[in-house]
Parts: C-alpha cells; structure tokens; sequence
C-alpha cells in the first residue's frame, strides 16, 4: 500500500541558502514518524512545505496520493497542523477558538458542536471551555492548539515540536492523545527535541542534520546501529584495578567513578567476563549493563554527517 | 475524508460564509477589548464634544459649527476606525493564526474580507452614535430618508477604502508598531480638508492639497446629502475616488501577501 505522506527527493533553499537537500520520506498509514534534528536543520521547513505553507523547488509531495502543490485544497481537507507558536485566538473561550476553526474547516454546525465538546473533554479543558484563552496556563493553552489542530478530524497530522516547554503532567496527556490517535489508523509526523519523546512515540524515527535525512530507522535498530551494550564494573578493592585491565585490553577506566568499562559483543561476552574475573579471584561491588540511548544515535548520526558536508 | 463536511458548494458562498465567521471572530475582540471599545464609542464621542464646544466658539464658518462639523467628524472617527484594520491583520500575520488558516480550507481572502466587514460595522456604529448625539446637541439634518441611506452609502464606501488600504498596509508591515502608523495618517488627513474650516481659510499650498486630497469631496458630499449644500461634482469625485482605491488596494494586497507567504 503507498504511503500516506510520500516525499521524494525534495529540495528547498531560501535564496543562496540550501535548507533541504534531496529528502525522501515516507509515512505509512496510522503510523508515528519522529523527526529529530538540531536547531537550524530544516525540520520546521519540511513541515510546513508538507502542510501547503511553503513552495519548494524540486522534487515532490503527496498526501494521501495528493500532490501538495498542484492538488493544495485536496490536501488542506486532509491535514491537521500544530506548529510551534501557539495560534489560538487569545480572547475567544476554548470553546469558540475550536468552533471557529471547525467552522473554517466547513463542517456542519452540529457535527462541529460534538466535535467541540468531545476533544475538551479529551484534552482534559472541559472546566475551562468557556473562559477566555487569556487566562490559560502554557499547557492549557498548548493542548488547546492540539485539539484545533484535530477539530476536522484529519486523516494526517503534522506536530512541530508539540510538547516543548510543557509540564510533565501536559506532556503526558499530549502523548496519551497522540497515541491514541495513530492507534484510531491517523498518520502523525512529528518534530521534537526531546529524544525520550521520539523512543516513546515513535514507529520510526529519521534524523536530520543540515537539510539531509542522515539515518533513519526503528528506535531499536538506531540503537543497535550505534553499538554494542555498555558493561560498567565497580570493584569491591580498588587494588585489584592494575590486574582488570591488563585482563581486559579493550576497557576503559571512567576516572571519576573508577569503574571500569567495556562493550559487551552480546549475553556471552557478559558471561565469560564475569567467570574470568571469578577465576582470578576479583570480586565486585556492583555491575551495570546499559543499552545505547537514543542520544547517542543522534550524537553518532549528526557528528559523523559533518564531513560529508561540503559547508 | 473530512468528517461531517458538507457537500461541495460553490467557492464564493464558502468565501462569504468564511468572512461571516472571521467577522464574528474580530467583532468579539472589538467587545472584549478596552481599546477597541475606546476607539469604537468614546473617541468619537470625545473628538464631536470638543470641536462642538472647545473650537466651535472661535471658527467661523457658514451657518452654525455643529452642522458644518459633523461630515468631518464622522469622516475622522471612522476613517481611524477603519484604519485599525492594518494593525489587527498585521496581529494575525505574525501570529501562527495565518499558518492555521493557511492549512486550513480557508481562503486567505476571507480573512482580508472578515477585517474589512467589522472595520464596516463598527465605523458605522461610531458614525451612528456620532450623529445621533449631534442632532442632541443641535444638528440639524434635512434629508430626506433617501439621502439618508446614500449618507450611509457613502460613508461605507469611504470605510471600505480605508480598510483595504488598511489591508494592504497590514500585510506589507513588517510589525504591529510600523502597521500603526497608518492610523496616524489617516487621522490627520481630515485636518488638511474642508472637514474642520472652509478650504478657502488655508494657506494656497495646503488650500490646494485639501482641495484635491479624497477627504474633501466625500465632506462635501455628505454635507450635500444631510444639509442640502450645493453637490456640484463632489458626488462623482468622491466615488470614483473611493472605488479607484478599492479596485487599486485588493490586488496590491493579493500580491503582497503571496508575497509575504511565499518565499
């Protein structure tokens, strides 16, 4: 089945400034993609190209098999946005914001009034509805955004950066609701700094650095692309530490801990490490095996992207 | 895909329904807002009190002042209302509102027209009021109900000039504060005309900007319809005036906009 957002080698630059240098993405159906990248790497532009907010200069964008240039009003039916800024209307109520925009959606009166009242509820405002968006907290004011975005009902939805300087209980709530939403078969991209957000949320996640998609994958295979676990060993008498690492040549000594760290090829390294240091009589105070975070895929990918840029 | 949408309707009846929605939305703020109820009620009344009763005593002019100074009164209040328009859209334009509206199946346009209407409505409202304490404080009107509906015919299409200008200016202003300065002019272009003393009181050099600046011929136009002074040609003045800068003005701001969104 094609892809619910297909981008195939797309370019954008601002003047003489290239911003993305041939992207090609694809979303499959009720699926999440996390986009993760630093500050300045094109994300907000690609996002706003893929919601008909921007021309591009080459290559090519469909949504739900329609071209976001030539077929823009197709797409517009089709897609929710929530950008960075909050883009509520301050002295309307929660209620009449998303009855306003459900109304510039062209929906009928009475599907727009449910509509309305069901995504209060669900982004936990049905206390506030009816106060002026003036009075809302950041989050209040952030979920509310969300929920505008949704107020169409869209087959896809684009969130750029949608829980950045949020409080963690907002952020849960967010979550909770864009899962729920991919879960009910809604197409979600998403952008974020938050490297915890994207192993959450997302079924794939892409990396983009400098206007090109430098890797991309599930979580787990990022990770695994990164590396091997991490064995952290603490002896239990420091005076064993010159015989553990001439036993071990490939460790290393963390000098402000004095624990003594090596990568783990997989189960059976861990196995014969231990029996080793068993044998040689080494005992140990404690032992930490940890997996490669998500931060090192992006440390990895973003670093290693520098050479081959040209600038 | 769109839940609950209605069937296809023709583009303009979703234009005009859309601009209906953004009216509300912009009368809401007018209602909710200080400012906007300052500028609606109090200004004009304010601007009327104090030309009637601070500078009526020492002008002269023919017959009394609260009769010779209505038009321009109504022309200045209304016209700054008008004005106003730059800077709400400018608001909108560097909120993320326009990128909503842009995703959305929308018209941009109707967010231009949405201004535009409640710029209309309130101005009229203030223009309302404004007569209605004047004929208190001894304006005395002849029209006929005839030439009291082209009055208002008139007045609205000098606020439909001002407000797409208005537009236009909103949406080529880089900031709120620079969109601002539009009210300014226009608040101060009534002075330079026949609205406040006679045009043949002023210096020759600004005689002759007032005399062929818009603001005269709409005056003396709906001094003309409310007072029964001679038409002449102001009449015709006056609308080709105000329909070349709305014919002028739309374009220009569709151009701008693409512009601003496009790059």
């Amino acid at each position: 089945m094609a892809a619910m957002v297909q981008v195939d080698d797309l370019w954008k630059s601002f003047g003489d400034k290239a911003v993305l240098e041939g992207i090609d993405l694809a979303i499959p159906r009720g699926t999440i993609l996390g986009l993760l990248g630093p500050n300045g790497a094109g994300k907000t532009t690609l996002v706003r190209i893929l919601a008909t907010l921007l021309p591009f200069d080459a290559g090519g964008v469909r949504i739900g098999g329609r071209a976001v240039d030539r077929d823009a009003a197709a797409v517009r039916r089709m897609v929710g946005l929530a950008g960075q800024y909050s883009s509520v209307d301050e002295l309307l109520t929660g209620r009449e914001n998303l009855l306003l925009f459900g109304r510039l959606a062209h929906l009928d009166r009475a599907t727009m009034r449910r509509f309305a009242t069901e995504l209060l509820e669900r982004f936990d405002l049905p206390d506030v509805a009816d106060q002026r968006v003036s009075t809302y907290s950041g989050g209040m004011r952030r979920r509310l955004d969300l929920a505008a975005a949704l107020i169409a009902a869209p087959p896809v939805l684009f969130l750029d950066e949608p829980t950045t300087g949020l409080d963690p209980r907002s952020r849960r709530t967010l979550w909770n609701v864009i899962r729920e939403l991919a879960g009910d078969g809604v197409t979600i991209l998403l952008t974020t700094q938050y490297l915890d957000e994207a192993d959450r949320l997302a079924d794939e996640i892409a990396v983009l650095d400098r206007g090109r998609l430098v890797t991309r994958g599930t979580s787990q295979q990022l990770k695994l692309q990164v590396g091997a676990e991490r064995l952290e060993l603490h002896l239990r008498d420091a005076t064993d530490l010159d015989r553990t690492m001439a036993m071990m040549p490939t460790a290393s000594l963390d000098p402000s801990t004095g624990a003594v760290i090596t990568q783990l090829a997989g189960p059976e390294a861990l196995r014969s490490t231990l029996n080793e240091l068993a044998g040689a009589g080494i005992e140990l105070a404690r032992t930490q095996v940890s997996a490669p975070t998500l931060e090192d895929v992006f440390d990895a990918a973003t670093t290693s992207s520098r050479p081959e840029s040209n600038r | 895909m769109t839940a609950g949408a209605p069937a296809n309707r023709l583009a303009l009846v979703w234009l005009i329904d859309d601009t209906w929605a953004l009216t509300g939305r912009s009368i809401r703020h007018e209602l909710r807002s200080l400012d906007g109820l300052l500028v609606t009620v109090l200004l004009p009344l304010l601007v009327l009190l104090a030309f009637v009763y601070v500078l009526g005593g020492a002008l002269r002019t023919p017959g009394s002042y609260v009769d010779y100074v209505v038009p321009g009164i109504v022309v200045l209040t209304s016209g700054y209302g008008a004005a106003l328009t730059a800077t709400a859209l400018t608001r909108d334009l560097s909120t993320g509102m326009i990128d909503r509206l842009r995703a959305s199946p929308a018209s941009p346009a109707a967010l231009f027209a949405g201004h535009v209407t409640a710029a209309l409505l309130r101005t009229l409202f203030s223009s309302a009021l404004v007569v209605g304490v004047a004929i208190g404080l001894g304006f005395d009107a002849v029209a006929s109900p005839g030439a009291w509906l082209a009055a208002i015919g008139m007045t609205s299409a000098y606020i439909l000039a001002i407000a797409w200008v208005g537009v236009v200016i909103g949406v080529g202003a880089r900031s709120v504060e620079a969109a601002g300065g539009f009210s300014f002019v226009v608040l101060f272009l009534p002075y330079v005309s026949s609205g406040f003393v006679p045009t043949e009181t002023l210096p020759p050099a600004l005689r002759a900007f007032a005399e062929n600046q818009p603001l005269t011929p709409i005056i003396e136009t709906l001094r003309a319809l409310l007072l029964g002074t001679d038409l002449g040609d102001h009449g015709y003045r006056a609308l080709v005036w105000c329909f070349g800068i709305v014919v002028f003005a739309i374009p220009a701001a569709a151009f701008l906009f693409r512009r601003r969104t496009g790059r």
